[in-house]
Formats: structure tokens, C-alpha cells, sequence
């Protein structure tokens, strides 16, 4: 059983797609969860289906959603304090010094990130290749195991089949709320429904099917 | 954010002329473009507390989006597909354009002050 996990995401809201379903069968286990957050996520685009949220005012909101999901989850939230759109150009050693300082702190047995080439937006790119540098950077004795999430469409055909199968579409329904908690940028999937914004039964069966298996790869080293 | 009014918007654009304020232009069609829709390529750009000056500033569209430009003594600042604009927190002009769903497409924005950079936020 893992004594506690570290996810590493540089927006709010990867940890809700990515990962919610695995989150909530640890903390079933009692096993501590922290979520470091790259970001605020505060150059996204989505902004709410009625317009709610604004350029200046997203970082306050995107962060007050962090921290709902934060407690519905059960999870601790730390926030690395990059901003959004930028991480791949910082400078990726003092990143993953920055996040070795945290894990070396937490001592998870686990850490989860995203698997750099293969996670579609750059901040994931960076973010996973300076995770998975901060664990290099551990003693081998201390390091944690790494899962690494690929999210692009081509990935299985060339990484093959992940070492990882989370099967949550029992608790489909409450990693959905963790998305939609996050209501700055999950509300557009919603539709109107006899007067309420509700997530359509289609449409729910097709993130059932994208989003239902959260699935990893064991990062190796060879140091 | 409201639906833009051009002379209130134009009031403003002219308040803040012949002084130096710190600008936020950003255009985008999100990053995940080619990931979901196959567009091609994610197109975007941002610049953000740049200091400008502008001696003249007009807002022009069609009742549904407008245009603005700055001209300054050097170039000019456009941009293109505004639909909203509010104030925030009482001095800070932010115009925006949105796409059907809602999504951010294009910002302007106008201030005497600069912008919150993330640290000052947190």
C-alpha cells in the first residue's frame, strides 16, 4: 500500500481529469494525497458558459475552485507559484530542485505526473520532464516510484500498453463533480436542461469513455 | 463582462491616452487546437504590462465586434473581435472577445497601474 502520494500538474483542474478517480481510491485507503499545482491556470480561455470570470479576476476563482476540490477530494493542495503558458521556459533544473526540496519534505512513495512528450499542452510537457528530474535528483534509496500520464492521441502506439489500469468508471459520478467543481472551465460541457445546466446523458457516456480508465506508465531510471 | 458599448469604451480609451499605462494584448485558439479539433496548429500570443504610450484611440465594429486601435509614435496596437469590456476594480479597462462557447479568443486591456503578476495574486 503507498504511505503517500504526490501529484504534479501545472493547472488546476489536471488533477480532477487526470487523476480524480485514482485520488478518491487512495484516500478510500486512508492514503494521504498532496496535489502540487504549477499554476493557477490563469491564461485559460474558458472563462464559463454565462462569461463569469475575466482575464484579472481567473486566478482568484481557478484557485477558490483548487481549493473546493481540494476538500471534496480530501487532498492537500500546494501551489508551486509558476505561471501559466510559461513553465517550459523556465530554467528546468531550479524547477525540479523546487520540487525535490517538496518531495524530499513530504517523502511520498509515489509520485504522479504528466510523461513529458506525450501530454498535448507544453506547461504538461515541462512539468512532467521536471518531476520525473527531481525524483532523478533523490537518492536512489528515497526515491519514490513515478507514474507518468500521457494524454496524446497517439500514445499507446508508441509507448504500448500503460503498466497502470485504474478502472474508475464505478466512481464515475464523483470524479465528474471534481471536474465540474472546477465550474470556471468544466461549465461549457454542461447543457440546458428543463432550466438547468446539466451534464447531458450522452455526453456523460462519452467522458465516461475517454476519461473512465486513468492509465500510467512506471517510469524507469537508468542513472 | 458585458456586451461592449462603444461610447463608453471610447471614453475610456481616451482617458487613458497621452499618459504611460501598462497594456495586456493576448490572442489564442486554445492549446489544445490541434488536439481535439485537428486545426492544425495552436495559434496564440500574449504580452503582458507592456508600458506604451498612444496619442489616439478608436473602437469601431458592427454592433456585435469591434476593433480597436492605438496609434503611437512609433506603430500602432490592433486588435480585432472584441465583444465585452468591463472595469476591474475601478480603474482597469479590459476588453475581450469570446467565441460561441464562451472561450476567450482575444484581450485588450488598458491601465495606469500595472497588471497583478502572479505573486502579488497569490
Amino acid at each position: 500500500m503507498e504511505k503517500h502520494v504526490v501529484i504534479i500538474f501545472p493547472h488546476p483542474d489536471d488533477e480532477s481529469f487526470g487523476t480524480a478517480g485514482s485520488i478518491i481510491k487512495f484516500r478510500q485507503q486512508n492514503i494521504p494525497v498532496t496535489f502540487l499545482c504549477g499554476t493557477l491556470g490563469e491564461m485559460g480561455r474558458n472563462m464559463g458558459k454565462q462569461i463569469f470570470a475575466n482575464r484579472e479576476t481567473l486566478p482568484m476563482i481557478r484557485k477558490q475552485e483548487l481549493a473546493a476540490v481540494g476538500k471534496l477530494l480530501d487532498m492537500d493542495i500546494h501551489l508551486l507559484g509558476y505561471q501559466d503558458k510559461t513553465l517550459e521556459f523556465e530554467d528546468r533544473q531550479e524547477v525540479a530542485e523546487h520540487i525535490k526540496e517538496i518531495l524530499n519534505k513530504i517523502k511520498p512513495s509515489l509520485v504522479i505526473t504528466h510523461y513529458p512528450g506525450y501530454a498535448v499542452h507544453p506547461d504538461h510537457d515541462a512539468i512532467g520532464a521536471a518531476a520525473i528530474e527531481a525524483v532523478r535528483l533523490m537518492d536512489p534509496e528515497e526515491r519514490p516510484t513515478v507514474w507518468a500520464q500521457a494524454i496524446s492521441t497517439n500514445y499507446q502506439e508508441e509507448l504500448g500498453k500503460p503498466d497502470v489500469i485504474h478502472d474508475v468508471r464505478d466512481i464515475f459520478d464523483q470524479k465528474m463533480e471534481a471536474i465540474l467543481t472546477h465550474r470556471s472551465q468544466a461549465e461549457g460541457m454542461l447543457k440546458e436542461i428543463n432550466g438547468h445546466l446539466q451534464l447531458a446523458k450522452e455526453d456523460k457516456e462519452n467522458l465516461k469513455r475517454r476519461l473512465g480508465l486513468e492509465q500510467f506508465y512506471i517510469w524507469e531510471y537508468h542513472d | 463582462m458585458e456586451r461592449i458599448e462603444v461610447q463608453k469604451v471610447q471614453k475610456w480609451l481616451d482617458m487613458l491616452k497621452d499618459q504611460s499605462v501598462y497594456l495586456h494584448l493576448e490572442t489564442t485558439n486554445g492549446a489544445y487546437a490541434s488536439h481535439f479539433d485537428n486545426k492544425g496548429i495552436n495559434v496564440g500570443a500574449y504580452i503582458r504590462n507592456a508600458k506604451v504610450r498612444y496619442t489616439q484611440a478608436k473602437i469601431i465594429g458592427d454592433g456585435t465586434s469591434f476593433r480597436v486601435g492605438l496609434k503611437m509614435e512609433l506603430g500602432w496596437i490592433y486588435a480585432e473581435g472584441l465583444t465585452h469590456w468591463t472595469i476591474h476594480e475601478n480603474d482597469q479597462l479590459l476588453l475581450a472577445g469570446h467565441d460561441q462557447e464562451g472561450r476567450l479568443a482575444v484581450a485588450l486591456q488598458i491601465s495606469e497601474r500595472p497588471f497583478a503578476h502572479q505573486g502579488n495574486t497569490l
